[in-house]
């Protein structure tokens, strides 16, 4: 067997007391996508920082090519080869991507002046040597959110990086976005590269990775081949037991009509939009990023004007100028960016429950405090939130956990439509389920649900039919039966 | 402190718990222990006299800080209440005044009329600014930068660059009257103080004001009128200044046009070390009174000790960058 690019054991570390790895373990061969499994929380991020010289260890061992070594900041671990594609990437939108590229290394001209076109050259060369479609004098500002990944990894090559990590790096960017970034990888394996890929969306693993190491809380469970394993097996190792149908539907649509949308325009985001959504139905809506798939939503819901449609509830014509008037007619929007637009990250739970439920929680201006706590109390129940208090800032929640505080926001109103715009998005595996489960019996229940989502195995799975977006255009409705992975993104593309 | 006590610590509280009690209770302990040493360094520091002296110096300035309070917790500020100190002042004392040169035609009027003049006043200059921070998207710095230009051009527009003197008893009284041996001011600022106090911590309005500090966008999404609250937190802090300058009118017996002066930054000051986050979202009421009443405490104390004021500016500016760094270090430093 050849030397390992890196080989990791037995890594701890702990915050506060708390553990958060107990035992971080990785092998990476040479030429090899390994994915990097386990749930939120697992302790993969921590992993992640400590390698990166962010964290310092309490202890374990990291051998890179053989040797031990101990990074105590980003830039050591940098010049040691190992580079990390963060799943929030920063990059500084007024420069170019050139200046991005060599950014705190620009090659130098006279009289301490940077040397443009030498950089500029440079910064070409790598990118055509890598096949990506990007000029390196653009500013990065007008660059898509892949291909800002695609300058990251550039970046990371131009400091001669052999182990590249990438932190769900498709959460963010389309299906055909994100083949291109495979088929980068895939350029970077063959250049005889070590990538670490980790990711929730488990078909992508299949689909790029050879091999996989599986964490769950804070330690290492096992590791192998992908070959050797089936999707079943790989979720049971991630949540610890078997869990068997990954989408249970236990909704059946009725032919009542929910919400219909008709003609729904905003000039430059969706053009004439119309579908009806039947109670009990969950209508999902796929397309690729900037389709137009959340500017429905957000003229629906009144965070956007539409220039003309109408949107019927019940069978009746609502006017919505903002999201009070769609809240007082029974609608609720969970968000497709929970830290954004969904929570007060440093407020209670508690508080973060109510917060949509405010006028109704306090009749007479004053707070009814018992009412809140009940509130919560109910909802955390529901939802089998886990939290150690209702009390603690909603930030210390895990990611599934804090898209159930969402959800039990939207819920606490009893709401007649539910919008949903990626509810799972960085969401594990075990939480998925849950989550699954919540939105199926409220559509069981009668509930209207219109779901966006990327993620095509979850949109298949749970939607009764499909609408697909492209441009800003619908462009086709798919039931249930006929909708498969192939339908949906011609349709999209 | 020795390790056992450390110990000792864990276990009766959880790290988060621990946590939450400094957060809570630290600035307190920090006034106490301020208190502590003034008294033992100086007899004369715990008087009844002095202490009544360092609430009625606290008083103007506490009133400032709760309005500024409201205004930071929305991730806002408000730069422009030293001036509208001014202007409500001199404004409310044109037509209290017995002078027959400075007043308005018919003064003295009662205070029931100049009182509501200067609360009006305040009020209008805090709505205008709100609406040119949550209707035109301005920056709450830009707009009330330009608010404290102009407040203080009115003010001296209004009463030809002078003084209005000679205001009445009646008036007066709001400045220099007691009740059971309490100064009125500090009456006015124990009011303020627990309306503020209930409005944040117990009604939907206070709850809207913390989720929008938090996260705007959120609070938008969740039916909440981001704009009008924006809004509604200037009104105050503008009614606010428009009382505390009547106050220091009263007091001093005539309203100046120079009134006021950098009174902002104090306010600010007592806000910041009382803990609130100019990030906003996070912060407590009771810790911006206290925050007042550690700069009244401090620069009282440094009187009583005879140190030069030149200095006591100095330890001020220590105190406030201190206060912050501890705050960084409690919430970051793990």
């Amino acid at each position: 067997m050849s030397e390992l690019l890196l080989d990791v054991d037995g890594l701890q570390k702990s915050f506060n007391g708390v553990a958060a790895l107990r035992n971080g373990r990785l092998q990476l061969q040479a030429g090899s996508v390994h994915a990097l499994c386990g749930g939120n929380g697992a302790g993969k991020s921590t992993f992640l920082k400590i390698l990166m010289g962010i964290h310092n260890r309490d202890g374990g061992t990291i051998r890179r090519r053989g040797t031990d070594v101990v990074y105590s900041t980003p830039a050591a671990a940098l010049a040691a080869g190992i580079a990390i594609i963060e799943q929030e990437l920063s990059p500084v939108p007024h420069m170019t991507v050139a200046e991005n590229i060599y950014l705190g290394r620009e090659p130098s001209a006279r009289f301490g002046g940077i040397d443009f076109k030498t950089m500029n050259r440079n910064a070409q060369g790598l990118l055509d040597r890598l096949e990506f479609d990007i000029r390196a004098n653009q500013f990065m500002m007008n660059l898509s959110v892949a291909q800002v990944q695609l300058v990251e990894i550039a970046k990371a090559l131009s400091h001669d990086a052999e182990v590249i990590f990438m932190d769900e790096p498709t959460s963010a960017i389309g299906e055909k976005e994100a083949q291109q970034l495979f088929a980068a990888i895939g350029r970077l394996k063959a250049e005889g590269k070590g990538i670490v890929y980790v990711s929730h969306r488990l078909s992508e693993i299949f689909q790029i990775a050879d091999s996989y190491t599986v964490f769950r809380d804070g330690a290492y469970v096992d590791s192998g081949r992908l070959a050797d394993i089936d999707r079943p097996r790989l979720i049971e190792m991630i949540v610890g037991r078997a869990l068997g149908e990954e989408y249970i539907k236990t909704n059946a649509p009725t032919s009542v009509p929910g919400l219909e949308v008709a003609g729904l325009t905003a000039p430059g985001k969706i053009e004439n939009v119309s579908f009806t959504a039947h109670k009990g139905e969950i209508l999902g809506i796929y397309g690729l990023m900037g389709s137009g798939r959340t500017e429905i939503f957000n003229c629906i819901f009144g965070l956007d004007a539409p220039s003309a449609g109408t949107i019927r509830l019940d069978g009746a014509p609502i006017t919505v100028k903002k999201p009070a008037d769609a809240m007082a007619q029974g609608l609720a929007f969970v968000t497709e960016d929970r830290k954004q637009t969904g929570l007060n990250l440093i407020d209670s739970v508690r508080n973060n429950v109510c917060l949509a439920s405010l006028p109704e929680l306090s009749p007479r201006f004053n707070m009814d405090r018992a009412g809140e706590a009940a509130a919560s109390r109910e909802m955390i129940e529901r939802f089998r939130i886990k939290a150690a208090r209702d009390t603690m800032p909603v930030s210390g929640l895990s990611g599934g956990n804090q898209q159930k505080v969402v959800l039990g926001k939207w819920f606490l109103r009893n709401p007649k439509v539910l919008l949903l715009d990626e509810p799972t998005r960085g969401v594990d595996v075990g939480a998925k389920r849950e989550i699954y489960r919540i939105i199926c019996e409220f559509a069981e229940s009668g509930g209207t649900v219109v779901m966006i989502s990327s993620e095509i195995d979850e949109v298949i799975g749970m939607s009764d039919r499909i609408l697909v977006m492209r441009q800003g255009r619908p462009a086709g409705i798919c039931p249930r039966e006929e909708a498969d992975a192939q339908t949906l993104v011609h349709l999209s593309t | 402190m020795s390790s056992t006590e450390n110990t000792a610590g864990k276990s009766l509280f959880s790290s988060d718990r621990r946590r939450l009690i400094i957060q809570e209770y630290g600035i307190f302990l920090a006034f106490l222990l301020l208190a502590a040493i003034l008294s033992v360094s100086n007899e004369f520091f715990l008087t009844a006299g002095n202490i009544s002296n360092v609430l009625l110096q606290t008083s103007i300035n506490g009133v400032l800080a709760i309005g500024m309070t409201f205004v930071i917790l929305t991730r806002g500020i408000d730069l422009s209440v030293g001036s509208v100190v001014a202007l409500a002042g001199i404004v409310s004392a044109s037509f209290a005044t017995g002078s027959a040169t400075a007043g308005i035609v018919g003064a003295p009027y009662s205070p029931f009329i100049a009182i509501p003049v200067g609360l009006g006043v305040g009020i209008a200059c805090g709505a205008l600014v709100g609406i040119i921070v949550s209707r035109f998207s301005v920056p709450a710095f830009v707009a009330t930068l330009g608010m404290l230009s102009a407040a203080r051009g009115l003010t001296l527009i209004y009463g030809g660059g002078k003084p209005v003197p000679a205001l009445t008893a009646d008036f007066r009284w709001i400045g220099t009257g007691n009740i059971a041996g309490i100064p009125m001011p500090v009456i006015i600022l124990a009011i303020v103080f627990a309306v503020s106090w209930w409005v944040l911590n117990r009604t939907r309005f206070g709850r809207y004001i913390y989720a929008v500090g938090g996260n705007p966008h959120a609070a938008n999404t969740s039916g909440i009128n981001v704009g009008r609250l924006r809004f509604s937190v200037y009104v105050i802090s503008g009614g606010l200044s428009g009382l505390a300058g009547m106050i220091l009118a009263a007091r001093t017996g005539s309203a100046l046009p120079q009134a006021g002066i950098a009174y902002e930054l104090d306010a600010i000051a007592a806000v910041v070390i009382g803990g609130t986050s100019l990030s906003g979202g996070v912060g407590r009421i009771t810790g911006t009174l206290i925050g007042a009443l550690i700069i009244g405490v401090m620069n009282n104390g440094l009187d009583l000790m005879g140190i030069q004021s030149y200095y006591q500016q100095v330890l001020k500016g220590a105190l406030i960058v201190g206060a912050v760094m501890l705050d960084q270090k409690r919430n970051h430093g793990g």
